[in-house]
């Protein structure tokens, strides 16, 4: 009985009431491993990092830095997407192409960006264009294979249905087929993203001008931790706020889908 | 001799069919010969992995015999074909499309108007009573209304020729009894002739004016028996003697296939 009461005691608390008691404690956690002296220096408080947030507006090196690293990420994640939709398609389809580039994707897919792009900076040269390569090889291997893996899977007697009811190849691609793969895309654009903004930092550890990876490094070699810290809770929430964008794309697009019903 | 004895309207003809498994080769079919009249209603039973559904697909244009052929009208059956529509057992919607959505596919792609096709879906889906439901999505519907909206889609093509593969096999006892009465009373309207799969004998014998029973694998044809039980058919039809009679008589055959899969 009285566990009964505690259990709905606890239930009448809203989410958003459990939103707000993870980031008190969150806020307790940080600012314990601000006064602890083995950890202050990693971890200045809030205050630290507001001011070092000024510095880094005024002085135009955030701004420079977000754009820097967002035309990046968005170039390679456009390119990785482009390219790797037709290629999952084909994989999925013919063998041949499958036999010869399914090897290949799962082997680099497992090694590391951060460990070949000194290997991509010598062959273009420092800049934008090595990152951007860098991370569209990465984004492309990701959703290549998650977006196969749902053509693949696509239920037969959906297509086996299509075809009795008179689809040709091309109604079966454009209204059975690409529909039923919607969200094995999402997921891959989910994916996709997140490898991004992962990439993005070992994309930007060689012969980088700006960028939010760049600075981080850069930062540490003064060690002004506040503005470091600070630049990683700002990758932190793009990658948030992409997940929301997507989050919404998902629901418009694939509410129509069995699972996820509890 | 039931139904329309002038006419074949499906011809099965020496098909056998092979496939390559990773245990070897597994002989799906060895030689199925059976003719299937105009308007006539034919059910097929047969323990599992006999072949059944092997059989639909390769009527419906999905699966090619490895010898011997299907005709339909005395053409040789190669590819699928709008005037054999199927119903499958996993209901098979378009998870995407709304009911509406879903029955006028068919008729969308026979070249008919949005206004036409929606004409046309709407007739089938009031048939099938669904009415209120047009607007859902298949994951809002239940096993058996799913299974409605899938006979609707069939329908809506206007078919010459249903295949029923084991279409009420996962629906409860209730609903499927409903089911079998609702496409009793539509097939005695219309009359399309009826290729129905399933594993259920009760089901074959209030259905049918044949019963196919199919051997143990490889399939083959091992007995056809007439339902000399006369329309309309109701649920107390169960009860009568002749039922019971030839209930018994069919699942004997039956069960003896299932000992033989068992061996």
């Amino acid at each position: 009985m009285e566990q009964k009461e505690k259990k709905s005691l606890l239930q009448k608390v809203p989410h958003w009431g459990w939103v707000l008691i993870s980031f008190a404690a969150a806020l307790l956690l940080w600012y314990a491993l601000s006064v602890n002296p083995k950890t202050s220096r990693s971890f200045p408080f809030v205050p630290a990092i507001f001011e070092a947030l000024q510095t880094m507006i005024q002085n135009g090196a955030l701004g420079e830095d977000l754009a820097s690293s967002m035309i990046s990420v968005g170039a390679g994640f456009a390119l990785g997407f482009v390219t790797s939709v037709p290629v999952a398609f084909l994989m999925a389809w013919y063998l041949p192409v499958r036999g010869i580039l399914e090897p290949w994707i799962q082997f680099i897919r497992n090694i590391p960006p951060l460990a070949y792009v000194p290997l991509v900076v010598i062959a273009v040269g420092v800049g934008r264009t090595p990152q951007i390569i860098v991370i569209w090889i990465a984004t492309f291997l990701t959703m290549a294979v998650t977006i196969y893996q749902g053509v693949r899977g696509v239920d037969n007697t959906l297509i086996k249905a299509a075809r009795v009811l008179g689809a040709n190849d091309t109604v079966l691609f454009l209204k059975v087929i690409f529909p039923a793969t919607t969200p094995f895309i999402l997921t891959a654009v989910r994916l996709g993203v997140s490898v991004a903004l992962t990439t993005l930092i070992a994309a930007e550890s060689t012969g980088a001008f700006a960028g939010l990876g760049m600075r981080i490094r850069a930062l540490s070699n003064n060690y002004e931790t506040a503005a470091m810290l600070l630049y990683i809770i700002i990758i932190g929430i793009i990658g948030l706020v992409l997940e929301k964008v997507i989050k919404f794309l998902e629901k418009r697009l694939t509410g129509w889908q069995e699972t996820r019903s509890a | 001799m039931a139904g329309n004895a002038e006419r074949v309207k499906l011809k099965i003809d020496g098909v056998k069919k092979i496939y390559n498994g990773r245990t070897g080769k597994v002989i799906a079919l060895n030689g199925v010969n059976l003719d299937i009249h105009e308007n006539e209603f034919v059910c097929v039973v047969g323990p599992s992995g006999c072949g059944k559904s092997t059989l639909l697909n390769i009527i419906a244009g999905l699966d090619t015999p490895t010898e011997g052929a299907a005709y339909i009208d005395g053409k040789r059956i190669t590819t699928t074909g709008v005037e054999r529509g199927v119903v499958f057992q996993q209901y098979a919607l378009f998870p995407w499309m709304t009911v509406l959505k879903n029955v006028m596919f068919g008729p969308r792609l026979q070249g008919k108007s949005p206004e036409e096709a929606k004409e046309i879906a709407m007739k089938y889906i009031k048939v099938v009573q669904l009415e209120e439901f047009v607007n859902h999505y298949p994951k809002e519907l239940s096993g058996g209304m799913k299974q409605r909206v899938a006979i609707a889609r069939a329908y809506a093509v206007n078919p010459e020729v249903l295949l029923m593969d084991e279409p009420f096999g996962a629906l409860d006892a209730q609903t499927r009894t409903q089911l079998q009465q609702e496409l009793l009373n539509t097939w005695e309207k219309e009359r399309k002739t009826c290729f129905f799969i399933t594993h259920d004998v009760d089901e074959a014998i209030i259905l049918a004016q044949r019963v196919v029973i199919m051997s143990a694998r490889p399939g083959r044809v091992k007995d056809i028996v007439e339902i000399d039980i006369p329309y309309p058919r109701t649920q107390e039809t169960k009860m009568s003697e002749r039922f019971i009679e030839l209930k018994n008589k069919i699942w004997s055959e039956v069960y003896q296939e299932y000992l033989e899969v068992r061996k």
